[in-house]
């Protein structure tokens, strides 16, 4: 059994379609209130994962277990704790939002309030509209709406802002984590590294079915970068070996009149101390901290390499 | 089972399936289409035949009935076919096709729900259809009530069991919403056409009135004439019904994907 502070435990999880491995010996654990996700480019086997999480798809090895309960095997219980927003799902063309919600509603013990949920997500004017007058926004947004009025302790979202303009994400990553205030854990699927990297305490990175990077989005960017990079102007020549002497840099290289530290750990502080202390002035200092996507782009063309050699 | 378990079943709350219900009715409001087919067609017909007089003259073709007796049970297969094999298979594959059956299976309502009301919803607008059809002729047209009641609900039943059983073995087999039309009329002229509905069987040479007792809605015909002249139905479209309830009904639990 699972231990019981964490909401989801997937363990040595397979599955493939005929011959096609998609998701192959991924393993993660969420814990109560976390906002876990789930990154990877398409066809990595991220919608694979949480089908098999939601109970759609049945694993061809391993084990899933949502507080403690196996979504294929207890799938009643599990569907009454766990919110489900899918890709590519659509409701009846001559039904209105509120009667599509108002359906929903009955399904669970103690919903949440409607006219709470479509406020948070901007749909309170559309009410009594029909589903097949909706933009494509609106249609996700009723999606998200659907994921959370059960109240769950755990929703499963995949590609959630997925059509959604700048300000609709705004306001739907506002929502998710005001839900995760109230105690919900979140499983978020995407492949959008700014909601990932505003939203996740943890990310675990997928490529070809394979957990790649598990960490926070700030572990996952430091572990693609090998740290991060100062670059600045000098004031002067210096030699090399004050900044290479020191803990935090890895690397130092010239790159015309700029000067580029690689290092971990608070390295501009130590860059322009060890300079002060040399006599040097670092000028227009800038830090690039590498972003998540600058990190997905390169571990997954890593893993690629490695496949690569291995074969 | 303790009072804890007890506390806690997993069975979603009873309101669901009225939700579910009261949905596929709107639905079935906002777009007649069925409804118009089964019960505005059927009794336009009739208000046809009714005001031509030589619909009302007995035939000894006909076995003394009048042809506009012999519309009725044709336009009660008429109704229930239409519906049971055009617009309760076209929702249900659209369904499907639109990830509303498989959004269903991952809450705390079977997915199941939504069929069981489409089928109330359906047999609802059967039963209408099939008032309306007496009320008319009743009250305009001097026939009288079905004279045996029990007989003709139980060929009723056994009609609606049987149409049913066909239209979801369609909805088993069809992936798409296009071909589920195509489907749906590709079986469903053919059994008009053994019904009667454009021309009396019983003018036909006897070998067409024997393969119509065969087919679904011949076999109505057959099961739902005689007890509106206070016979007990035969045996035989009995049968033939309960056999394609059975036989597709199998098919259709065999073959129907919810995703």
């Amino acid at each position: 059994m699972s231990s019981p502070e964490s909401a989801v435990e997937v363990t040595h999880l397979r599955k493939s379609y005929g011959s096609v491995v998609a998701v192959d010996d991924v393993s993660f654990s969420v814990a109560v209130g976390e906002i876990f996700g789930i990154l990877g480019p398409n066809g990595a086997g991220k919608t694979t994962t949480a089908e098999c999480v939601t109970g759609l798809r049945e694993p061809d090895a391993g084990t899933i277990r949502l507080l403690g309960l196996d979504p294929r095997a207890d799938g009643k219980q599990v569907h009454e704790i766990v919110g489900v927003q899918l890709q590519e799902s659509a409701f009846q063309a001559k039904l209105r939002v509120g009667e599509i919600l108002g359906m929903y509603r009955t399904f669970y013990r103690s919903p949440a309030d409607t006219g709470e949920l479509v406020d948070a997500l901007g749909l309170a004017g559309k009410r009594h509209d029909y589903y097949r007058s909706l933009s494509g926004g609106q249609r996700q947004r009723l999606s998200v709406a659907l994921a959370l009025i059960g109240r769950p302790k755990i929703a499963v979202l995949d590609e959630m802002s997925a059509g959604l303009d700048p300000q609709g994400r705004r306001e739907a990553w506002r929502l998710i984590e005001q839900v995760r205030d109230r105690g919900t854990t979140i499983l978020l699927v995407t492949h959008f590294m700014e909601e990932a990297e505003r939203l996740c305490d943890r990310i675990a990175l997928i490529d070809e079915g394979r957990i790649i990077a598990l960490d926070s989005p700030a572990g996952i960017v430091g572990r693609a970068r090998g740290g991060k990079t100062v670059r600045f102007v000098p004031s002067g020549p210096f030699n090399s070996r004050v900044l290479t002497g020191l803990a935090e840099v890895t690397k130092v290289e010239h790159d015309g009149r700029d000067v580029v530290v690689t290092g971990t750990g608070e390295l501009v502080n130590a860059v322009v101390l060890a300079l002060h202390a040399a006599g040097v002035e670092a000028r227009d200092v800038r830090l690039d901290e590498a972003s998540l996507e600058d990190a997905f782009v390169r571990l997954t063309a890593e893993h690629e390499h490695d496949q690569g050699g291995q074969s | 089972m303790n009072a804890l378990s007890a506390a806690a079943p997993s069975r979603a709350p009873r309101a669901a399936f009225g939700a579910i219900l009261r949905n596929e009715a709107r639905l079935v409001w906002r777009q007649p289409a069925g409804a118009i087919a089964a019960i505005g067609i059927s009794t336009l017909i009739l208000v046809v035949l009714g005001v031509l007089p030589v619909f009302k003259q007995p035939s000894s073709r006909l076995d003394g009935l009048t042809p506009f007796q012999i519309y009725i049970p044709i336009l009660i297969s008429f109704s229930i076919g239409i519906l049971a094999l055009v617009y309760l298979p076209g929702p249900l594959v659209s369904y499907r096709e639109l990830g509303i059956l498989r959004r269903l299976s991952v809450t705390p309502v079977p997915a199941s729900w939504v069929l069981a009301a489409q089928l109330a919803v359906q047999a609802c607008l059967m039963l209408i259809a099939v008032l309306i059809i007496f009320v008319v002729s009743v009250a305009f047209y001097g026939q009288h009530a079905p004279g045996n009641l029990g007989g003709f609900l139980l060929a009723l039943v056994l009609s609606i069991a049987a149409l049913f059983a066909i239209g979801l073995w369609i909805a088993a087999i069809t992936r798409t919403s296009g071909a589920v039309r195509g489907i749906s009329a590709v079986i469903l002229y053919p059994l008009l056409f053994f019904s009667g509905l454009y021309y009396p069987m019983q003018l036909m040479p006897s070998v067409m009135l024997d393969i119509s007792h065969f087919t679904p809605l011949g076999a109505v015909v057959q099961a739902t004439v005689y007890p509106m002249f206070g016979e007990f139905p035969p045996t035989s479209p009995l049968l033939v019904l309960a056999a394609y309830a059975l036989v597709f009904g199998f098919l259709a639990r065999r073959f129907f994907r919810w995703e």
